[in-house]
C-alpha cells in the first residue's frame, strides 16, 4: 500500500499519519485513536481497525491477537436521534 | 522504569501530565508519572471536550478563565507540533424557570467582579444564536462568547509531549498498588512493575482518587459518578456554541469535525466506578434533544460512552497536601470540570510542591473545607 493511502474513511487519515504515530511511541490502538479519530467517525472502525491493528502488530512485533481493539459500544449501527425518542416516549405511555 | 524519583505522579490525564510540565519548567530533575492505563485514558479523555468561565463561585471563576487565557496559546507555550482544536464559539446557558434565572444574574455578578464577558440575554437574543433553539418551555439564557471546544487528547498530548522534551519519564500501563510511608512521610511507591523511592507523591487520579488515598490512611470525602456521553454522525456547521441546561441536566456542541456530543449526568447514578453505556441514557438525551432542539434529532447517534466525574460537597476541586502524611499532595475532585481547570492545576500544584508564592490563590479549595462546614457551593453543574 502506498504511504498516502487513506486509511480510516470517515476521519482521513493516511497510514502514513498511523505508521509516523507508531514511530513517535504510541503504540496501542487507542492511543492513535485519541490522536488522529481512527474509529470514531460512523463506521466505529469497522473498516480502519483492522488495518491499524495490522500496522501496530508489524511494528512492534506483537500477536495481531494480542493487540487491544477499542472498546464496543453501543449503538452497533447509526440510530437516529428522533427515533430513539418517540420509541422512548412510547415507552412511557 | 526508574527506582527512585524527586516526585512521582499517579495518573496520566490533564491534572497530572500539567502538573509534571510544570514542575518540570521550573527544574525539578526527576518527575515520574504512573499511569494504569494509557495517556488521557480517564476522566480527562472522556469529557464533553468543552471549556468555559460561566461558574457560579468566585474560585471557580478566576481558574477557569485564567486556564481559558492560556488555552488560547496553549499550542504556542506549550510548542505542540500538533493543534489542540481550541474553538471560542461561546456557551449559551439555557434556563427553564425563573429560580434559574435569578441564579444566572447572581453568577454573572461574580463573573463579571472576576472580568468575565458574560451576559443576560432574552429568548430572542439566544434564537439569533441558535436559530432553531425551541424556546417555548425556557424563560432566559445567558452567554460568554470566549466559552468553547477544546479537543482533551491533542490538549493532554500538548502537555505530555512537553513534559518528555523537559525530561519527565513517563510510564502507562504500569499501577500503582500500594504507597510506602515511614515515620510519617512518603518513602515511596509500590507498582506492578516494581518499586520507586520518592519523598513526594502527586495524586491526579481524579475518579480513582479515594482508592489512592486510602493507601496512606488519608479519608477523602469524594465519591466518582457516571456521566454519559453520545456522539452523532458529522455534519455541516449549523450550531457554534455550546448549549447547556443546568435544570434539564444537558449540554450539546458541535464539535469542530462537524460531529454533536452530548451529555448529561444522573445522581442516582450507583456508586461503582462503572463506565458502562446504558440505553436509559440514550433515551433520556433523546427525549430532550428532541424537544429543545428539534433539527439535531434528525442525526444518527454513531456511539455512546461514559467516563465518571470525581464529586466533591462543594463541586469545587481539591488542592492540598495530606495532613497525616508528609509528601502526599493531591489535586482531585473536580465535579467535572477537572480538563478545563489544567493550566491551573499544574501551576497551583508546582508551587505548592515547591513552596512558592501562588499565582491564584487556591488555599480555599483545602481538605479541612469539609471539616469546618466552610463550604460555598458551585451552583452550576450538569
Amino acid at each position: 500500500m502506498e504511504d498516502n493511502t487513506i486509511i480510516c474513511r470517515c476521519s482521513d487519515v493516511t497510514l502514513q499519519q498511523v505508521r509516523d504515530l507508531i514511530k513517535e511511541g504510541y503504540v496501542t490502538y487507542d492511543e492513535i485513536k485519541r490522536i488522529t479519530r481512527i474509529g470514531m467517525g460512523p463506521c466505529q472502525g469497522k473498516t480502519c481497525g483492522q488495518l491499524v491493528l495490522r500496522e501496530i502488530a508489524s511494528a512492534t512485533g506483537q500477536n495481531i491477537a494480542d493487540i487491544k481493539f477499542q472498546t464496543t459500544r453501543p449503538p452497533v449501527v447509526g440510530v437516529k436521534l428522533g427515533l430513539i425518542a418517540e420509541e422512548g416516549r412510547r415507552n412511557e405511555e | 522504569m526508574k527506582n527512585s524519583a524527586e516526585v512521582v505522579i499517579i495518573g496520566a490525564g490533564i491534572s497530572g501530565c500539567s502538573t509534571a510540565y510544570n514542575l518540570a519548567k521550573k527544574g525539578v530533575k526527576n518527575i515520574v508519572v504512573l499511569e494504569k492505563n494509557y495517556i488521557c485514558s480517564g476522566s480527562t479523555g472522556r469529557c464533553g471536550a468543552g471549556v468555559r468561565m460561566q461558574w457560579g463561585t468566585e474560585m471557580n471563576c478566576k481558574i477557569a478563565k485564567e486556564s481559558i487565557e492560556f488555552y488560547e496559546h496553549a499550542n504556542e507555550i506549550l510548542e505542540y507540533d500538533r493543534d489542540v482544536d481550541f474553538k471560542q464559539k461561546g456557551y449559551l446557558l439555557i434556563a427553564d424557570t425563573d429560580k434559574e434565572i435569578e441564579q444566572f444574574k447572581k453568577n454573572i455578578e461574580v463573573q463579571h467582579s472576576c472580568g468575565i464577558p458574560s451576559k443576560l440575554l432574552s429568548l430572542e437574543e439566544a434564537r439569533e444564536i441558535v436559530p432553531y433553539l425551541n424556546t417555548d418551555m425556557l424563560k432566559g439564557a445567558a452567554f460568554c462568547e470566549k466559552d468553547g471546544f477544546l479537543n482533551p487528547f491533542k490538549t493532554t498530548d500538548a502537555f505530555y509531549k512537553a513534559a518528555k522534551r523537559l525530561g519527565v519519564e513517563f510510564n502507562t500501563f504500569t499501577e500503582v498498588t500500594g504507597i510506602k510511608t515511614e515515620n510519617g512521610r512518603v518513602v515511596g511507591v509500590d507498582t506492578n512493575k516494581g518499586f520507586i523511592s520518592t519523598n513526594i507523591v502527586v495524586n491526579a487520579t481524579n475518579a480513582y482518587s479515594k482508592n489512592i488515598c486510602d493507601m496512606i490512611g488519608l479519608d477523602i470525602p469524594v465519591y466518582s459518578e457516571r456521566h454519559q456521553i453520545l456522539v452523532t454522525e458529522p455534519v455541516e456547521p449549523m450550531q457554534d456554541p455550546m448549549v447547556m441546561s443546568f435544570g434539564l441536566n444537558l449540554y450539546v456542541q458541535q464539535s469542530p469535525e462537524g460531529s454533536f456530543i452530548m451529555g448529561r449526568g444522573d445522581a442516582n447514578e450507583p456508586r461503582d466506578l462503572r463506565i458502562t453505556s446504558s440505553w436509559h441514557f440514550l433515551e433520556e438525551m433523546a427525549k430532550t434533544i428532541d424537544a429543545i432542539l428539534p433539527p439535531i434529532s434528525k442525526l444518527r447517534v454513531v456511539r455512546q460512552w461514559a467516563g465518571l466525574y470525581n464529586m466533591t460537597p462543594d463541586k469545587q476541586p481539591i488542592y492540598d497536601k495530606a495532613d497525616n502524611i508528609e509528601g502526599f499532595y493531591l489535586c482531585v475532585g473536580y465535579s467535572g470540570h477537572g480538563f478545563m481547570f489544567g493550566p491551573i492545576t499544574g501551576i497551583v500544584m508546582s508551587e505548592m510542591i515547591l513552596g512558592e508564592k501562588p499565582t491564584i490563590d487556591v488555599s480555599m479549595l483545602n481538605l479541612n473545607r469539609f471539616k469546618t462546614g466552610n463550604l460555598l457551593l458551585e451552583p452550576s453543574v450538569v
